[in-house]
């Protein structure tokens, strides 16, 4: 039987902690609505969309209540669209992503993920398209996301897509100059992207998925640092210790949340990514808890190792909590959408090579960075190529997601609003990468038995 | 919590008070549960400092009213009482702290 402590800790960490359910995310499959007529494929995106997620909302709403946890997004994954607009002549997308985005609205999620190409090896026909409409499409509508995978641990780094992609940015930025380059903030590149990650910007529903799944994220920075804090005199193995038993409560919340939403709307369950995911919220940063550490601020040395032992507790305590942990499943470092990684790099405690350094320990990457917007696609290009490479040599997924924010200069701010936040733009490196971006072609894929 | 009935069909919730003590808090939740015939199977508390923590595991197997009903109702009782009052389903709890 429960005793009175464990249920006033479970209340404790919702009242007080932010403990919250990050997303439910519906993958929904679109590759029974590809065909040759553009407005036939979109008419079937559209009722298969709104019929199967229909009820998402309402059933997300309906947990929230019962279980007295906040479920703070609900969300759609789909098929990459390059692979569903495909089969229509029509070269540009813009048209699907309007599609998608109506289906969005009608039933009431705010972002829906899969405006994306897989081209880590090479790009068809229907990928290009899709890329090449990417800068339209995110500046046309309001609630697609956007990815695009550019290597793999087995194929390597298609160069010719990381220099396109340093130029899509740049376009994507420009046609959203009057919100400080928002569609940016939609866009991720990857490497080894997972199919089933349910987190926007990068959510899609991979090909090897069913037909619809219901991916859960957790969050929980707030309670790890609550915890963090009340073992500040502790080991590192206590500490440990201590946030591995954290996540694996929170991680049991998600599976919980999952498996009922997944029942009631009549789909599998498919995993829960175990991220540790922030928000602008104060007490809602995984710098904090990096801090609480015992760090002055996150970035001066011996943040990485902490991050280290942060992410492999929580994967530690989560891979318990679960029956499938999957999705990204690491801590996120987002600066935009993080109080304390703001503050750090406000305060130069923080710049872009120690948010590179950080990415080789934990998930995701160089995510939701502002630089100067003045800084050109060869530069941008060539950190997407730095963060791939980490993710590709270290057969782990990495990726960018940064804005040129439009007219801004180091030591400008740029404001999204809402979950996406705020950032400071930080400085790049002044010397050039030209010359080595502008080659093209395939960096080779690694060998793996040499590991060091 | 040792002796909680066992032959509930998880329909089961735990209704939390927090706050300062008063007179009636127990009175006043257990009125809306027998008003709309929810079954209490146990009832615990602690004071810590000046403030009440309470704890009560009632069955839902016949309730007349649903669960957002009966969180609204208790929330309402709360604020006029001056303490928070909140219902969750028991798996929440369950599958946290048990495997």
């Amino acid at each position: 039987m429960l005793t009175l402590a464990e249920i006033v800790e479970t209340i404790k960490m919702v009242q007080e902690e932010n403990l919250d359910i990050r997303t439910i995310t519906m993958g929904i499959s679109l590759r029974d609505c590809a065909g040759p007529s553009p407005a036939a494929a979109r008419k079937k995106i559209y009722d298969k969309i709104t019929g199967l997620a229909g009820n998402l909302v309402r059933v997300g709403e309906e947990i929230e209540k019962e279980f007295g946890i906040p479920i703070v997004n609900k969300r759609i994954s789909v098929t990459p669209i390059s692979l569903v607009a495909e089969s229509c002549g029509e070269e540009d997308y813009t048209g699907f992503a309007k599609t998608l985005d109506e289906a969005a609205e009608a039933v009431g999620v705010n972002f829906i993920g899969g405006f994306s190409a897989l081209v880590h090896k090479g790009f068809t026909t229907g990928d290009m398209r899709l890329v090449q409409s990417i800068p339209r499409a995110l500046a046309t509508t309001q609630r697609v996301c956007s990815s695009v995978n550019v290597a793999t641990s087995k194929a390597g780094i298609n160069m010719d897509a990381v220099y396109l992609m340093g130029k899509i940015i740049k376009e994507t930025a420009q046609l959203t100059a009057h919100r400080d380059g928002l569609g940016c903030a939609k866009l991720v590149v990857f490497s080894n992207v997972p199919e089933d990650n349910p987190f926007m910007a990068g959510a899609f529903h991979g090909i090897g998925e069913p037909e619809s799944v219901i991916n859960v994220g957790v969050s929980g920075p707030g309670v790890v640092k609550n915890v963090v804090e009340r073992n500040k005199d502790a080991d590192f193995g206590t500490l440990a210790e201590a946030i591995k038993k954290t996540a694996f409560k929170i991680t049991r919340m998600g599976e919980l949340v999952g498996r009922t939403a997944a029942s009631r709307l009549g789909v599998p369950f498919g995993i829960v990514d175990i991220s540790l995911a922030p928000t602008p919220a104060v007490g809602d940063s995984v710098a904090e808890i990096l801090e609480y550490m015992g760090l002055e601020r996150c970035g001066t040395h011996g943040t990485t190792a902490a991050l280290a032992l942060l992410n492999d507790a929580v994967k530690k305590g989560g891979a318990m909590g679960s029956s499938y942990v999957g999705g990204l499943s690491g801590a996120f470092i987002p600066v935009s959408e993080d109080a304390g990684m703001i503050r750090a790099v406000e305060i130069g405690a923080l710049g872009l090579d120690k948010l590179e350094a950080m990415t080789c320990v934990c998930s995701v990457g160089l995510d939701m960075i502002a630089v100067p917007g003045d800084t050109g696609p060869e530069t941008i290009a060539a950190i997407i190529a730095d963060e791939v490479a980490i993710g590709v040599i270290n057969h782990k997924t990495t990726a960018v997601r940064i804005i040129p924010a439009p007219g801004k200069k180091v030591g400008d701010r740029v404001e999204f609003g809402g979950l996406l936040g705020r950032a400071p733009v930080m400085p790049v490196h002044p010397f050039s990468s030209d010359i080595f971006v502008r080659r093209g072609g395939r960096i080779p894929a690694p060998v793996s038995s040499l590991t060091n | 919590m040792q002796n909680l009935k066992q032959d509930s069909k998880g329909n089961r919730v735990i209704i939390s008070v927090l706050g300062p003590d008063r007179v009636g808090i127990i009175a006043g939740v257990a009125n809306i549960l027998s008003e709309n015939n929810i079954n209490i199977l146990d009832i615990s508390q602690t004071i810590i400092q000046e403030f009440l923590a309470m704890v009560l595991i009632a069955d839902m197997e016949k309730s007349k009213i649903n669960m957002e009903q009966l969180k609204e109702k208790l929330a309402e009782k709360g604020r006029e009482i001056g303490v928070k009052i909140d219902a969750q389903h028991e798996d929440v709890f369950n599958f946290m702290h048990r495997l």
